[in-house]
């Protein structure tokens, strides 16, 4: 592997800066990547070669002019072709959308521009961000780096399995309900997703309104912190976007965890898990403890309710935002004589098995009759939920857990249950209807050489302390994220 | 909670999805499974809980009433399936008098 796509960000910009490398060959480099993994791993539904190395020249030429460059500078990323970049295709993974050329840049892509960083690509995804393992995606499967028989989680899976393999140091997910965390954990790299309201929602294509956030991927900490400053902030055109400054993540984040309390969340410690799982993230939160963290028992009462509660809340909100595909203003058109016609047999041709599923589960929710014991109940037990973290964080600065309750499972396992999919998510959720800050970090492997992913949790607009502890952690594990071992990428693309 | 299939087609009207009899069957045991489980959500809360639409709220949000330059209509229409004189081209829906 080249030394610049093994490289982390921050490593990346030290040689930048030091003009010991020019942004142009960060850029070849990680494009070569791609070349020599894409073919197995699947992770782009486009790639932007030219537009990354014109932007790369351009960075190179004001490096030598002595101009400003952002605080990106040069390095790579992954954007999940769920935002909209203005004049290039933006699909979703959807049929509907295939051919869809946004007239605007979503909030984060102009972040990311000004802060030059180079997307490489737009990054595969499940269908409309609905589902656990890219397998949704209209187009093609995303496979897992560290088994190319397996999925890489979901729905983020395109912008984390590139990050997986190293095609870039960094990637741009939205967690909806765990769509940055679950991939991140079965690939083995982080993946947050922060505060809802932190990062804009402009231009991101909606899912789910109320639980929807764009989230940082990479492959350290470090790198993490500086994403999330890098895209961080209020933004006038998101009307939930938090009035509030860029979250200092730097100044804390080699602080370490002495005198941190971690609360180990009980309800998700229990049944469900498989035993590799359970041992690998018992031993990284006892080194927590062994690095002077205190670490307590707490309970989530309602916690068990958050799938539940979801699975109403999030198709109720999809059937509302979907219902724009109605092939008048964007997108496809399957003629029809009346307009209804026209309507139906364009949403039947342009969605996805699981995004119909979804659409009627949140059309029947809302529905005459059912408002009261479906939408309006769930939103009282997210109350519940919210009202548990409150509880815990009383005698807690962060909680821990598994992040998905499996490793990485195979292509095609989980694709005839709905249900056993939306379990994967069942320690994701929560984070998502109580809108507080959450991450995975890449912690081991289970037996089977597979990355097994923790959760940190920490309460709303608590990112410092969250970035602190995965750090702490991240330092004293000194994990080794390069996908290797039987089936792998490794034994494919050197 | 088990649906029939015209429950089914009575959704799929409201959600203007033209579904396929093969696809009305499968989601109606889909359908079934997930609200069953989606159910749980009446053990608790009782009704003095109050609902959560948004986790962080905020309330009465403004921007400043400065005029911006908007997305001219030539744009916004040039992504449309059939446009014509920067206006959205539809079936006819008001039937002829």
């Amino acid at each position: 592997m080249h030394p610049l796509v093994a490289a982390d960000a921050v490593g990346l910009q030290r040689l930048l800066k030091a003009r010991e490398v020019s942004a142009t060959e960060i850029t070849q480099a990680h494009l070569d990547r791609i070349a020599d993994t894409d073919p197995h791993v699947s992770a782009f539904i486009r790639t932007l070669d030219q537009a990354a190395l014109d932007h790369a020249r351009d960075i190179d030429r004001r490096l030598s002019a002595g101009q400003e460059v952002g605080a990106l500078a040069g390095l790579p990323l992954a954007l999940k072709d769920i935002l909209c970049t203005k004049g290039v295709e933006t699909t979703c993974a959807s049929r509907v959308l295939q051919h869809y050329r946004p007239p605007y840049d979503a909030t984060v892509v102009r972040k990311l521009r000004q802060a030059d960083a180079i997307v490489v690509g737009k990054a595969n995804m499940d269908e409309f961000a609905m589902g656990s393992s890219c397998e949704n995606s209209a187009f093609f499967p995303t496979r897992n780096p560290w088994d190319l028989e397996r999925v890489p989680g979901g729905s983020s899976g395109g912008s984390v399995a590139a990050v997986a393999a190293n095609d870039a140091p960094l990637g741009i997910g939205t967690d909806t309900g765990g769509s940055v965390r679950q991939p991140a954990a079965l690939c083995g790299v982080i993946g947050v997703k922060p505060t809802y309201g932190l990062v804009s929602r402009f231009g991101l294509i909606a899912f789910a309104s109320s639980l929807d956030q764009v989230g940082p991927i990479a492959r350290a900490v470090p790198d993490a912190a500086l994403l999330l400053e890098a895209i961080a902030g209020h933004d006038p055109r998101d009307a939930t976007s938090i009035p509030t400054d860029v979250p200092d993540l730097h100044t804390t984040l080699e602080a370490g965890v002495e005198g941190l309390r971690v609360g180990v969340v009980s309800e998700f410690m229990g049944a469900g898990m498989s035993d590799g799982v359970r041992s690998v993230v018992t031993a990284a939160i006892d080194r927590l403890g062994a690095l002077g963290a205190e670490v307590v028992d707490v309970s989530l009462p309602h916690a068990g309710y958050g799938v539940s509660a979801y699975y109403l809340i999030a198709p109720s909100e999809c059937s509302s935002n979907l219902s724009r595909y109605d092939g008048v203003r964007y997108g496809l058109r399957v003629d029809g004589e009346t307009t209804e016609q026209m309507m139906a047999s364009t949403r039947d041709a342009g969605f996805g098995p699981e995004v119909k599923r979804r659409i009627m589960i949140g059309t029947y929710a809302l529905s005459a009759g059912y408002y009261d014991a479906y939408y309006a109940q769930a939103q009282r037990v997210r109350t519940l939920i919210i009202r548990d973290y409150e509880a815990a964080y009383a005698g807690c600065d962060v909680l821990a857990s598994p992040t998905s309750p499996t490793t990485a499972f195979k292509l095609g396992e989980r694709a005839a249950d709905p249900l056993s999919m939306y379990l994967s998510d069942v320690y994701t959720i929560p984070s998502n209807l109580a809108g507080a800050p959450a991450l995975s970090l890449p912690v081991g492997l289970d037996d089977d050489g597979l990355p097994v992913g923790l959760q940190l949790m920490a309460p709303v607009l608590g990112e410092p302390v969250l970035f602190r502890a995965a750090r702490a952690l991240e330092r004293e594990l000194a994990i080794d994220s390069t996908p290797r071992g039987n089936g792998s990428l490794a034994q494919v693309a050197a | 909670m088990s649906l029939t299939t015209d429950d089914v087609r009575h959704v799929a009207r409201l959600a203007r999805i033209a579904l396929s009899d093969q696809e009305v069957e499968a989601l109606r045991g889909e359908l079934s499974d997930i609200l069953a489980y989606a159910d749980k959500v009446g053990e608790v809360a009782a009704a003095d809980v109050p609902p959560t639409s948004h986790a962080y709220p905020l309330r009465n949000v403004y921007r400043d009433d400065t005029p911006q330059p908007s997305l001219p209509a030539d744009e916004a229409t040039a992504t449309a399936p059939q446009a014509e004189q920067g206006r959205f081209r539809v079936p006819r829906i008001v039937e002829e008098p």
